[in-house]
């Protein structure tokens, strides 16, 4: 009904006269445009159109809504058919528009309404099971390899397990041999283990999550305080505190390593290539070397001030102890090799502020001042210690990350450590545990250890040192006269090597240039020659035997023999000539009398020449720049190049990676057959004549099963670490929540 | 017991030499770089000496796609290295060494006593065959070791399968000959004859007459490009294509008489020697030669290079023996000879056979510790023209002027066959197998450079030539990043200040997405945590009565 009213409202706006529409027929037309002149007369007809309107209302039965909606308003939006204004009125009902409606049309259209729902929008059904599919299609995607038809069973033997749980007993002995079983709790279906043995494997498992689990705790404790101790040291604003702290730190750890070097050797050697780079780093740096900032400005006042001259003096000592060499055992041998091979050298300090070196630098007298502030440091490393231990109960927050760098950490610190674990006994019931377990965690790690240290140990560089022993500078001729023997004074050796200097100083000045690269071709040619003794001496009866044409050859020999002479200078004339072909050139473009006085005997200025030379690149290094025996050639060898990537496939970014992906070989020749088969394997495999179906429901929910599977597993293999107390614990919670 | 203690037989089979190892040899071979010890060393440095990349650094952000395909080949090749440091444990034997009595240089003992010491298969390896009227001989030995090739300078050829003393083929070709070489197999050889270059099968037929190649003095074979290499008197380096027939490259060393070669078996590069005392290297590809190096102060009479590409061993007429590191080019030791080495052999294992004159010094571990005196020693008769080690046997073949001796070098020969590659024991079936298969994997003569890995590399000059295409196509660099310009304002908005905070606007915004997402997964993080501990406390808070007591 307010649907039909509505419909005739809309009417009334779009022609703009009141139209009356009746389901019987009846149409009434009212002229409502009056002029203001017979505005009575226009009373008067309202009052009988009333009249009028109720009759007919009244005539048509009671149903029909009374309430006419007059558009009283200006709306912008005028809807298709004229018929409403936006957010006024109702919706239009399928009835509406059907003027005439029986009662059959009537009861149709509401069978119609009733049976009626909105449908959605197709995709927004399908969405869940898209995304849920996504995880699937990623990981298809993703796969090394993808075997169809998806659900294959795996061809070969079935584990035993399978087998068996698929048989049973049906003869009475079958039956009377399971019963018997059954009474000894013997497996039946899951043969491999006993529930007995189980239940131990369970236990060993058990005890092991617990060692672990201390030892985990252990670090984290241990980690807590070393942080807070940490952060408490870094507060401390005093510049003296932290010298004389750094000062103490680093004799504390010279002793320990002193102490390494005697029960850890390997870890002493770690130690050790840590303290050599420290020392590398001080060495390099201009830290302490009276060159900064401050060091210049006392350098003013040092002649005046006598603080100052010290505080310089000061800095320099500082400098010489941090790069002084920490002298061990372990590089003694390698030191004493040394000495013995070179003899003669003198011991030279390394560093131009660095002490002579003393012999015994083992001897902690020779080492540096240090041991005065030996009594101040151990005190300070008391208190240390004492913080710890009082911090140790109060912070106990985890970080898993470090676990294992910690225990590391905490092996090396332990023997430190032991005898405050004695004085722990007022701690926590969980520090207590740790105490107790510390026992069997020695055992253990000492076991880890040893299973870690050991291949270390046997790393060696593969690679033969490429340096050379004992060099001993000799011209040609020396070694000619050499006899056999070599057993020679040093003394003789040095005068040797000077002489030698002298005489190759002397020659050319077109060596000049080539002496800059340090190493001197001649030096090279004529350096230490290592006379062999060979106990069988030759005989020349060589010569009988020969032909005319091996005298040729023998001619051409001497003759080869005698040029070596200038050989050399060959050599280098050579090099030089590669040298200059390969510079870059400078093209003279100067046109005479151009801008300028021209003629003859007259020669373009020197300016105007510099402005016309253009130099054609950049200068490129040679690669023997550096060798000054080998000329390399500078092409570039265009044959291979057919052969080799020249773009970068897509996912790469740069050559490296892409270089780096493709420099295993593949092939049989280089890898075992199983590598080959991995590498090679195919991305799609498909069973020849099986029918590959569509992927259904079932593998999406494998798929989600497997994930969840994986997940749970991965998080019990992390949890079993830490996990059981965790699991007494809120079993015990779910305890009390139970009671309460 | 002056008798020489030995240890196994040197170049008898694997098996049996494990059998007999003595117990002495491990205190010895301390300061050797021995096979022995491997055996006890733990997986760490196994695993190293199979690697053949180092690991990626991982940096920052990558594509998803690209972070798995890194991954994927860095599993394969982890894979790789374990299963081939497992597979280690196959090859179980070592190559043995001659041990001398206290006091006793191992360079004294006889080639009769270590005959007599050893088992009657191995004393069988050393032989001497007279051959005085056709000497000098040269020699060579067929890949796997098992056949022997003699040329004697006055035109004899001789193969035979040595172990067996079975004479294949023996003419004459009444002309002098200057070198002789196997090609891939032992069906085939080739002879440089006094003006061509001439092929031969096994059965001494004549099957090619190369006339392309004249006056040739020296010959190489590259066993996996199946080149023959040629040095003639006409100081032309030729190679020949063996396996089509063709002539790969001739190239005119312009350095006169070449009769001074070897190759490299690392990279296939061969090694020339000049009388003006330098070394060059060479690949067919380049006319010039790659590398030049001024090696003696005379000329230079013999060169070799060791199995892994790593040493050059070089003799001249300075009477001087000098190791180079032919990676770096650089010299590593120098020894004078009193009198120089003519001709020079390195084994498998890294043993140096020397001649001078007519005694043989094989030397060990020339490059690693200064050597003052030779491992063994031995005299022939006649002057040494050819010498030549057999591959895995502890053999030395010497070719001189009285015929050819073998003798018996203890730890010469590498004990760990190849079965793929080279196969001592292979049947004339499985040889027709490999020799399809090794021709199917022949390389290609352009990929012959110094550094064999070469191929594995982005060819970087092409790259930024296409690039530089790119960029002149497109009018830009496609890869550079814009830099951002700020708009020129009016009313004084362009000011220095201004400029400058506008820049900093936009300055990294690549990175604070980065930044913000990092911090904001932190701190949910963080809340979480917080909410977790929250809950956990009022969980573990609940009041008991008697907490009121509590201070």
């Amino acid at each position: 009904q307010v649907g039909r009213s509505s419909i005739r409202k809309d009417f009334t706006a779009v022609s703009g006269a009141v139209r009356y529409d009746d389901d019987d027929g009846e149409e009434e037309d009212l002229n409502p445009e009056i002029s203001a002149d017979e505005e009575e007369a226009n009373e008067e007809d309202e009052r009988k159109r009333n009249k009028l309107v109720q009759a007919i209302s009244s005539m048509g039965g009671g149903h029909r809504s009374t309430r006419l909606e007059e558009r009283s308003e200006a709306v912008i939006q005028v809807s298709e058919f004229g018929v409403n204004a936006v957010g006024e009125g109702s919706k239009i009902e399928l009835s509406d528009l059907i003027p005439t409606a029986t009662k059959k049309a009537q009861k149709q259209i509401e069978t119609l309404q009733r049976g009626r729902k909105t449908l959605d929008t197709p995709l927004s059904r399908l969405l869940p099971d898209i995304n849920s599919q996504q995880n699937l299609t990623i990981q298809n995607q993703r796969a090394e390899q993808l075997l169809f038809p998806l659900n294959q069973e795996p061809s070969g033997p079935k584990p035993m397990e399978h087998v068996v749980t698929a048989w049973k007993a049906r003869t009475p002995l079958e039956q009377e041999i399971f019963a018997l079983l059954n009474a000894n709790k013997q497996p039946i279906h899951n043969p491999v283990l006993t529930p007995a043995e189980e239940e131990s494997i369970k236990a060993m498992s058990l005890e092991e999550a617990k060692i672990r689990r201390a030892e985990l705790q252990k670090s984290r404790a241990l980690q807590s305080y070393y942080e807070a101790k940490a952060r408490r040291e870094r507060k401390i604003k005093s510049k003296k505190y932290h010298k004389v702290h750094n000062k103490a730190k680093r004799k504390e750890m010279l002793k320990q390593f002193d102490e390494m070097v005697k029960t850890n050797p390997e870890a002493a050697l770690e130690e050790l290539k840590k303290l050599e780079m420290a020392r590398m780093q001080e060495r390099m740096s201009l830290k302490h070397q009276n060159s900064g900032k401050w060091a210049k400005s006392k350098a003013i006042m040092a002649k005046y001030d006598e603080d100052a001259r010290k505080a310089m003096q000061q800095q320099l000592e500082l400098n010489k102890d941090l790069t002084q060499k920490v002298v061990t055992a372990l590089n003694n041998d390698e030191e004493e090799d040394n000495e013995e091979e070179e003899g003669t050298e003198e011991v030279l300090p390394d560093f131009v502020n660095d002490a002579e070196k003393a012999e015994n630098v083992a001897n902690p007298w020779m080492r540096g001042k240090l041991t005065e502030e030996e009594q101040e440091e151990e005190k300070i490393s008391m208190m240390v210690d004492e913080a710890v231990v009082i911090e140790e109960s109060s912070e106990e927050e985890e970080e898993v990350n470090g676990e294992e760098a910690l225990l590391r950490e905490f092996e090396n610190r332990r023997q430190r450590r032991k005898e405050e674990e004695n004085q722990m006994a007022d701690q926590d019931e969980e520090e207590e545990e740790d105490v107790v377990a510390e026992d069997e965690l020695s055992e253990f790690t000492s076991i880890i250890r040893g299973l870690k240290e050991k291949p270390e140990e046997l790393i060696v560089d593969n690679s033969m040192p490429l340096v050379e022993g004992l060099t001993r500078i000799q011209t040609f001729e020396d070694a000619e006269n050499l006899d056999l023997e070599m057993s020679e004074n040093i003394k003789d050796d040095v005068t040797e090597i000077v002489q030698l200097e002298e005489t190759t100083k002397e020659p050319s000045p077109k060596k000049a240039k080539k002496r800059k690269r340090n190493i001197e071709l001649k030096e090279v040619l004529t350096k230490e020659a290592k006379v062999v003794n060979v106990p069988l001496k030759f005989t020349t009866e060589e010569a009988e035997e020969e032909d005319l044409e091996d005298e040729i050859h023998q001619r051409g020999l001497i003759k080869e023999a005698f040029a070596g002479d200038d050989v050399v200078s060959d050599f280098l004339k050579e090099k030089r000539k590669q040298e200059a072909a390969g510079k870059p050139k400078v093209i003279d473009l100067t046109l005479p009398g151009w801008g300028e006085w021209g003629g003859l005997g007259l020669k373009p200025s020197k300016n105007k020449r510099r402005k016309f030379r253009i130099k054609t690149g950049p200068v490129v290094q040679r690669k023997d720049s550096k060798l000054p025996e080998v000329i390399m050639s500078e092409q570039r060898d265009k044959s291979i190049t057919p052969h080799q990537v020249s773009s970068l496939p897509f996912p790469f970014d740069n050559h490296t990676q892409f270089e780096s992906t493709i420099r295993c070989p593949l092939g049989r020749t280089w890898n075992s057959e199983k590598t080959v088969k991995k590498v090679t394997q195919a991305k799609v495999v498909t069973q020849l004549g099986a029918i590959i179906e569509p992927m259904g429901r079932e593998e999406l929910k494998k798929s989600q099963q497997n994930a969840s599977h994986q997940k749970s597993q991965s998080q019990t293999a992390t949890n079993q670490k830490k996990a059981q107390p965790e699991r007494r614990k809120k079993q015990a919670q779910k305890r009390k929540k139970h009671r309460e | 017991d002056n008798e020489p203690e030995k240890n196994d037989g040197e170049s008898e089979r694997p098996l049996q030499r494990k059998a007999q190892k003595p117990k002495k040899r491990k205190q010895e071979d301390t300061g050797r770089d021995s096979r022995q010890g491997k055996k006890f060393v733990s997986g760490v440095r196994l695993i190293q000496k199979f690697k053949r990349k180092e690991e990626m650094s991982k940096s920052r952000h990558k594509h998803h796609k690209l972070k798995r395909l890194i991954a994927q080949s860095e599993d394969a090749s982890k894979m790789a290295q374990n299963q081939a440091a497992r597979f280690d444990l196959l090859l179980p034997e070592d190559e043995g060494f001659l041990e001398g009595d206290e006091g006793e240089d191992t360079c004294t003992i006889s080639q009769e006593d270590i005959a007599n010491a050893v088992d009657i298969s191995a004393s069988a390896k050393y032989f001497n065959l007279k051959l005085s009227q056709f000497g000098p001989y040269r020699l060579d030995y067929s890949k796997t070791g098992q056949h022997l090739l003699l040329g004697g300078r006055r035109g004899h050829i001789a193969c035979l399968d040595w172990q067996s003393k079975q004479l294949m083929c023996e003419i004459n070709v009444l002309e002098s000959v200057n070198d002789v070489k196997w090609l891939h197999s032992e069906s085939m050889y080739a002879v440089a004859q006094k003006k061509w270059l001439y092929i031969y099968d096994s059965n001494g037929i004549e099957l090619h007459c190369i006339r392309k190649f004249n006056d040739v003095l020296r010959m190489q074979f590259l066993p996996y490009h199946f080149l023959l290499a040629t040095a003639s008197a006409t100081s032309f380096l030729q190679y020949l294509d063996v396996s089509v027939g063709k002539e790969v490259a001739a190239i005119c060393t312009k350095s006169g008489r070449l009769d001074v070669m070897c190759q490299n078996p690392y990279n296939a590069i061969i090694h020339l020697g000049h009388p003006n005392g330098t070394v060059t290297l060479w690949s067919p590809n380049q006319k010039e030669a790659l590398v030049k190096m001024l090696c003696h102060q005379g000329g230079v009479r013999s060169v070799s290079v060791d199995k892994t590409g790593t040493y050059m061993v070089t003799s001249g007429m300075d009477k001087k023996l000098k190791v180079y590191d032919i990676r770096a080019f650089k010299p590593l030791k120098s020894y004078f000879l009193p009198t120089g080495a003519s001709c020079l052999s390195l084994s498998q294992r890294g043993l140096l056979s020397a001649a001078t004159g007519d005694v043989v010094q094989v030397y060990r571990d020339v490059w690693s510790t200064p050597v003052t005196k030779p491992y063994m020693a031995h005299r022939v008769r006649g002057a040494v023209w050819g010498i030549h080690f057999c591959p895995f046997e502890d053999v030395l073949g010497v070719g001189h002027g009285d015929g050819f001796t073998s003798m018996l070098v203890p730890g010469a020969g590498e004990p760990n066959f190849d079965g793929l590659d080279a196969n001592p024991y292979r049947s004339a079936k499985q040889r027709q197998e490999w020799e399809v298969k090794a021709l199917l994997e022949k390389i290609q003569p352009q990929l012959i450079s110094l550094d064999p890995n070469k191929l594995g590399e982005v060819d970087r000059a092409t790259f930024e030539q296409k690039h530089q295409d790119r960029i002149e196509a497109l009018g830009f660099d496609p890869l550079e990043k814009q830099k951002f310009v700020p708009r020129f304002k009016k009313k004084g908005r362009s000011s220095a200040g201004a400029v400058e905070r506008r820049k900093k606007q936009v300055a990294h915004e690549d990175q604070r997405e980065v930044i913000k997402k990092s911090i904001e997964d932190k701190m949910r993080t963080e809340k979480e945590q917080k909410q977790k501990n929250s809950k956990a406390s009022a969980v573990s808070k609940q009041k008991s009565a008697l907490d009121r007591f509590r201070k």
